[in-house]
């Protein structure tokens, strides 16, 4: 796992949000995490473990108080500017007055694509979504599901080498939150993308990663990171394989130990 | 084995969106019928109300001269509801193909001409109000030092009777249609700056991160996100603003002494009221149908601009 150069790489993060206030709050202390190319990494943790906020500095939405972060060996900075990584939060964020398929050329647009290499990315994103069809629909018209995969076909679009993933299945029912698992799944074998996830959910993590790291509580810092060794690709038979469940208890003990232990 | 239920996804999938959409066709048959209903309803109770306050305390009616061929003498006789007060329905409607003038064209053909040569000058002033509004507004919304230094201007602006000021614009920029049109702009910009301000500030903060992480310039940002998000906003206050632009071109036609208006029109049949008080009854008809006309073109240009908009389909 450690060869090649590392898609992220934190060294030393430490986030201090409203440093010179009252209400000083330290989100995310002494980071040190690396995820190597095509890795699928999900980042769990108890609420307000700064999660998201790694998430987010990764992704140069906000800049670290100390320490470093590197993406694809370029400053974050550097790599938001060009274009590196796609984000998909927990809403899908769609713009209301776009259909679908012009929401999913949005980053196509912005970043010059000429109309037919847009109409042409946006088709074939939508069949990877398998929303094949539903390009002139409105998000409206869309269900939640729906919609969230449109979101990550968006995020796509564009072919990022990294893909950053805030807890994106967290508003869904437990039953699409599934076929959405087995989704994603398939398109990040298909496309060797690097995922790093948040979630708060342990057989989300467990099913999806190929390491699943967790995080104390505030101030977040890595607790331990779990190597999933399930066999690649995860099928439905996956949710239940003797081994998954190992696995499971082993992040759930992870994690309650780093909520404090004795609790 | 990779591939996950693709087919109950599909079907699962198209449910939804069907459903919605003939539902929000049914709606809209069903939403012109009521409102349609709903006009002629209210158009029927005023016609009751007001005759019916003549018949109770107006002057006499006389068999040839209302279309019922009715002869009453009312039981009271009240100020207001006397002819010379409150013409007739059928007076005022009938005064319309009379001629304005002794051998003149009829009144109808006359106020007609003066609605489109205000209707002109009130489209003007529109469009500039609406235009700088979505200047100012857009200016406010990237700078808070702007905002705060020179909002408050732009309300006390609006403190300032129009009456005050129409002279002050005549003196300055001559009397034509021009300074009626500035006139006019004064009154509309004001809305659209507030609700252009409102609404370029509206997008989920998310909605900003999402551009954020394009690397999308501001000028992108404003164009692809702001601007699309403030539409609803904007169109609301250009509606406000269609009917306070003909009022602002009737009153700059008043000091700057045109004629050729609906502003000329009102000051010259209430000199002559009592020769023909119908007459300016009707040109205040005219009037409101003008701004409701303008209020009507820009609800139907928000339809066609908002189109497939959630809000829109809901409304």
């Amino acid at each position: 796992m450690s060869e090649g150069s590392p898609v992220v790489k934190l060294s030393g993060v430490t986030k201090i949000f409203g440093e010179n206030s009252q209400n000083r709050v330290m989100a995310v202390q002494d980071i040190d995490m690396r995820a190597q190319p095509g890795e699928f990494i999900s980042l769990i943790g108890p609420s307000g473990c700064g999660k998201s906020t790694l998430l987010r500095l990764v992704g140069d939405l906000t800049g670290p108080t100390t320490g470093e972060v590197e993406v694809n060996g370029k400053s974050a900075h550097e790599a938001r500017l060009n274009r590196e990584y796609g984000m998909v939060f927990q809403a899908p964020v769609l713009y209301e007055w776009r259909t679908v398929t012009k929401n999913v050329q949005l980053p196509l647009e912005l970043m010059g694509y000429d109309r037919s290499e847009r109409r042409k990315r946006a088709d074939e994103m939508l069949a990877l979504v398998e929303l094949t069809g539903f390009g002139d629909h409105y998000p409206w018209q869309l269900s939640g599901g729906m919609q969230q995969r449109v979101s990550i076909a968006r995020a796509l679009s564009f072919r990022p080498a990294l893909l950053l993933m805030d807890e994106p299945f967290g508003a869904l029912d437990e039953m699409t939150r599934e076929r959405m698992n087995m989704e994603l799944h398939d398109i990040w074998q298909r496309t060797e993308t690097t995922i790093l996830f948040v979630t708060h959910s342990i057989l989300e993590a467990v099913f999806l990663s190929t390491r699943v790291v967790v995080m104390s509580a505030r101030p977040g810092r890595i607790a331990t990171e779990i190597p999933i060794d399930l066999p690649l690709p995860r099928t439905f038979d996956t949710r239940e394989d003797p081994r998954f469940f190992e696995l499971a208890t082993e992040v759930r003990e992870a994690l309650r130990v780093s909520e404090g232990g004795l609790k | 084995m990779t591939r996950s239920f693709p087919q109950t996804g599909a079907s699962m999938a198209e449910q939804p969106g069907r459903r919605s959409i003939r539902l929000s066709e049914r709606l809209d048959l069903s939403r012109v019928f009521w409102r349609v209903l709903s006009i002629l309803v209210l158009v029927t109770l005023i016609f009751l109300l007001w005759e019916g306050v003549k018949y109770l305390g107006g002057n006499p009616w006389r068999a040839d001269e209302n279309p019922f061929g009715i002869t009453h003498d009312p039981p009271y006789r009240w100020k207001v509801a006397s002819d010379l007060n409150l013409p007739h329905l059928w007076d005022i409607a009938g005064s319309l193909s009379d001629p304005a003038r002794r051998n003149g064209p009829p009144l109808i053909t006359v106020l007609l001409d003066a609605a489109l040569f205000t209707f002109r000058e009130a489209v003007s002033g529109f469009l500039i109000g609406a235009m700088l509004g979505f200047f100012l507004g857009t200016l406010f919304a990237h700078s808070l030092l702007l905002e705060r230094s020179l909002m408050p201007y732009v309300v006390a602006s609006q403190t300032v009777p129009i009456l005050a000021i129409a002279p002050m614009v005549i003196i300055w920029l001559k009397a034509g249609w021009v300074s009626v049109a500035v006139i006019s702009a004064y009154l509309t910009f004001f809305p659209v700056t507030i609700n252009t301000l409102r609404g370029l500030r509206s997008p989920d903060p998310t909605a900003v991160e999402l551009m954020r992480s394009y690397a999308a310039t501001s000028w992108d940002t404003l164009w692809k996100l702001r601007v699309p998000a403030a539409m609803p906003y904007i169109f609301t206050a250009l509606k406000v603003s269609a009917t306070a632009s003909v009022v602002g071109a009737i009153i700059g036609e008043l000091p700057s002494g045109i004629r050729d208006g609906l502003g000329g029109a009102i000051l010259n049949f209430n000199q002559y009221y009592i020769a023909g008080p119908s007459k300016l009854w009707a040109t205040i008809f005219i009037t409101s149908l003008l701004g409701i006309g303008f209020f009507v073109i820009v609800t139907m240009a928000e339809r066609i601009f908002l189109h497939g908009r959630q809000r829109e389909a809901n409304m």
